[in-house]
């Protein structure tokens, strides 16, 4: 540890154009730099980010012999990749360099006031020679990756993922709960708003998975335990004859899907024959039992939008709604379907259409408000009565029916939280599977190499699963085409003289990326680490360093900063 | 010449550094006085950085990072939350104004946040004034306590409590049971008090040994508690006793590889 005596730091300040040059006098500022300790060289540029600001800097490590690069100019988030790479094609470690950002923290900022600028933008300098003195190189590992994909939940979502893949060259393993493939499409009827039948999409991509010689289906079995990390991990299966299966793979793609919310105890629900859910209806509609019906009531957002707990609106209740008040006129036309919503979830111009054929057809909508939702008040002879408050009309409507349907919400598997805890990817607050980033990274988890699809990620219907399943199956192919990964180097690294072993860090750490060995000791999955740092500013032995970030070297800045002497 | 406050930020590279980017490629002023460092996350500060920064003289610490949910490593902003929080209780016992250390959450798209914060800030302590450690002659006794709180914030107890928190919150305790932020902050204002004067005995009686009576002086404090502290401190073998004057023990640092 400590500062490198042998330090040969050249500095390289860029005008840019006039934009830092206009306003910080940049010529003060080389020759500043040249007076700070361990600085060999400084020079300004015009440009430091164009190609002759770039030979600059390679000719500079040549003939000063420099170990440690800075460039004072704009902001490492847009420029810093650029500069760490001349650096590694001269020959010196892109973790030797750093940057100082004069422009956007300086001459932009303060263009009013050149002269506090330019002493700024020497107190920037001198803060990055006293990080940069204190740097070390570092080597990002490089890992071999699996070239095979784990997809958990044989339903739609999770079957075509797989069938993508495959089709790519990869191996493939599906692991499915149930004791067939299938999902949540066996019990459905017909799919809006196409009104095509739910096993002519599903049958045709089950066969396609079931006849595929690069997939391999274990039905009636479970994920117990997953180690490693992107690459190469190591999965227990348990297969439904009690028996332990064990794989490797590179990626892995959660497809668990969901369930239809049981709305036990809500509208009757339960308590009447009459009343029934619309997966219920559906498998009616299936087996081509629906009784003739006189009036039918279907209620939406039944144990959903709720104030506490399911919070979230289902997305797909209303075209389903919609979808099965149409079959049921087709088939008896002078029955009457009433349908009792809150907002109606028809988005985009198919679905629009959708619900304007509905109402051509015949179907009463009547919207409800929350403050005042739909009750049943009487029963008699089989047949309910249901009371709204009709918001538009502003008064009560009865209406007597012989069937009510509950339109009730996706809710998230009740193993998910266990499956969460095995591959160590969060749950949302609503129990569904949690993305990395809603508009980033919306299929990936923060953890990589695994990533999610489907039901399992928010409810969502058939054709939104199977595009999100394309995606999916892209994302999980991107390492297992590269076959080879380098992972970050800013990472954390244990001191075991000093670990006691408290397991603060386990906790602590977003990724697992920390274990405890078998002594008790903390060790980073170097690989799995993504640099934030949270794990050493926590320890209570102060046992963790964190690469490029270290204690001694962000102190260096603040003291630089304070214009205190380089301790 | 009007006093202009030095202040070191420690912004997360994600949120709050990119929003002072916006702010610079916005062209939106701010006052020069700002130093920023720039780290992957605000949860990479180490209490001890903070404290040795105030030590060194900087009239204000601001820790920035991404909002709540926003966090690029998840939730690494709450455990900076959490340290911030028990670092005010601890810089608010040296005699420096906690104020001077703050917290805020700026987005990479908060450039104008980023600078009224900025602005905010510098003319807080415009107010406020130089820091009584800022300068060539800091003040003797606030140093002696930035320093002993500095070395509180190094020691396992607090440490391991702040890093323990989320976890006793999530999971509850080891029996199961739930443990509640009220019964957590109780805990924790416990240790920091009795870890903070521990740490300021140690480094008083390190330069000098002193007695019960003579330390009770120096801290303030009535000798009791001062007493009790010593017995503590002297089971964990950091004091002992240098000789005896009269009847009275006089106490001395034991040398600890801290």
């Amino acid at each position: 540890m400590g500062v490198d005596e042998k330090a040969r730091i050249g500095v390289f300040i860029c005008h840019c154009g006039t934009n830092i040059g206009g306003v910080v006098d940049v010529p003060k500022v080389v020759e500043y730099a040249k007076t700070l300790p361990n600085v060999v060289y400084a020079e300004a540029n015009l440009y430091t980010c164009s190609s002759e600001g770039i030979s600059k800097i390679k000719e500079g490590i040549a003939k000063y012999n420099l170990n440690r690069v800075i460039v004072a100019s704009c902001t490492p988030r847009t420029h810093g990749p650029l500069f760490r790479t001349a650096c590694e094609e001269a020959g010196v470690n892109k973790y030797l360099f750093e940057m100082a950002n004069i422009r956007d923290q300086c001459s932009w900022a303060h263009m009013h006031e050149p002269e506090k600028a330019t002493e700024k933008a020497k107190d920037l300098v001198r803060m990055a020679v006293a990080k940069a003195r204190l740097l070390k190189p570092l080597e990002e590992p490089e890992i071999d990756v699996t070239p095979s994909a784990l997809v958990i939940g044989g339903g739609i979502s999770g079957m075509t993922a797989a069938l993508c893949l495959a089709h790519q060259g990869f191996k493939v393993h599906i692991i499915e709960k149930g004791p067939e493939l299938g999902g949540m499409l066996k019990h459905l009827y017909r799919l809006y708003p196409t009104m095509e039948d739910a096993s002519e999409k599903l049958n045709p991509i089950a066969n396609a998975v079931k006849s595929n010689k690069g997939i391999d289906v274990l039905t009636s079995s479970v994920v117990k335990q997953v180690k490693g990390f992107i690459g190469n991990f190591e999965v227990t299966v348990q297969r439904g004859n009690g028996e332990n299966t064990n794989l490797n793979v590179g990626t892995i793609i959660v497809a668990t899907g969901a369930v239809d919310f049981e709305p036990v105890g809500m509208y009757g629900y339960g308590r009447y024959d009459s009343v029934i859910t619309q997966l219920q209806l559906e498998q009616l509609l299936k087996k081509g039992e629906l009784k003739r019906p006189e009036r039918v009531v279907m209620i939406q957002c039944v144990g959903a939008r709720e104030e506490k707990g399911r919070t979230y609106c289902s997305r797909i209740c209303c075209m389903n709604a919609i979808k099965n008040a149409l079959l049921i006129k087709e088939l008896y036309p002078e029955a009457d379907v009433y349908i009792l919503f809150r907002d109606l979830q028809t988005y985009g111009r198919e679905y629009e259409g959708y619900y304007l054929d509905a109402r051509r057809g015949f179907i009463e909508f009547i919207k409800y408000t929350p403050e005042r939702p739909p009750e049943i008040v009487s029963e008699l002879g089989g047949k309910l009565t249901v009371r709204v408050y009709d918001s538009l009309l502003g008064s009560d409507i009865e209406i007597e029916s012989d069937l009510i349907v509950l339109s009730t919400p996706l809710v998230p598997h009740e193993e998910a939280k266990e499956l969460s805890q095995v591959l160590k990817v969060p749950l949302g607050p609503n129990g569904f599977f949690f993305e990395a980033h809603v508009k980033l990274r919306p299929i990936d988890f923060a953890t990589d190499g695994i990533y999610v699809c489907g039901t399992a990620h928010s409810p969502k219907d058939t054709a939104e699963s199977v595009s999100q399943a394309f995606g999916v199956a892209s994302r999980a192919a991107i390492p297992l085409a590269l076959k080879h990964l380098r992972t970050e180097a800013i990472t954390a690294v244990v001191d075991e003289n000093l670990c006691s072993g408290c397991g603060t860090c386990v906790k602590l750490c977003p990724y697992g990326a920390i274990e405890k060995d078998d002594m008790g000791i903390a060790r980073v999955t170097e690989v799995v680490c993504k640099g934030c740092g949270v794990c050493a500013a926590s320890c209570p032995e102060r046992a963790i360093a964190m690469h490029h970030f270290t204690d001694e070297q962000v102190t260096a800045q603040a003291l630089a900063a304070l214009g205190r002497t380089f301790v | 010449m009007t006093f202009e406050p030095k202040i070191v930020a420690f912004c997360c590279n994600w949120c709050a550094y990119a929003g002072a980017d916006l702010a610079g490629v916005g062209r939106i002023s701010y006052p020069t006085n700002i130093r920023i460092i720039r780290l992957m996350c605000s949860g990479r500060v180490d209490p001890v950085m903070v404290l040795e920064t105030l030590a060194q003289g900087a009239d204000g610490v601001l820790v920035m990072g991404c909002h709540p949910g926003d966090c690029h490593y998840i939730d690494g902003n709450l455990q900076t939350e959490r340290k911030i929080k028990m670092l005010k209780k601890l810089v608010a016992r040296t005699g420096l104004e906690p104020e001077r250390l703050r917290l805020e959450w700026v987005s990479a798209s908060e450039g104008g946040r980023f600078a009224e914060l900025v602005k905010d800030f510098t003319s807080q302590l415009k107010e406020m004034g130089p820091s009584s450690l800022s300068g060539e002659k800091p003040d003797p006794n606030i140093l002696a306590s930035v320093l002993a709180a500095k070395a509180t914030a190094g020691d396992f107890r607090l440490r391991v409590l702040v890093g323990k928190e989320k976890g006793l919150i999530e999971d509850g305790n080891l029996y199961g049971e739930e443990v509640t932020q009220k019964e957590l902050d109780e805990i924790m204002d416990e240790a920091i008090e009795a870890e903070y004067v521990r740490n300021r005995i140690y480094l008083i009686v390190k330069d000098q040994p002193l007695s019960v009576k003579g330390l009770s002086k120096r801290l303030n404090l009535d000798s009791r508690t001062v007493l009790r502290h010593i017995v503590v401190m002297r089971q964990k073998g950091l004091v002992t006793i240098d000789k005896i004057d009269g009847t009275t023990p006089l106490y001395t640092a034991l040398e600890v590889d801290k």
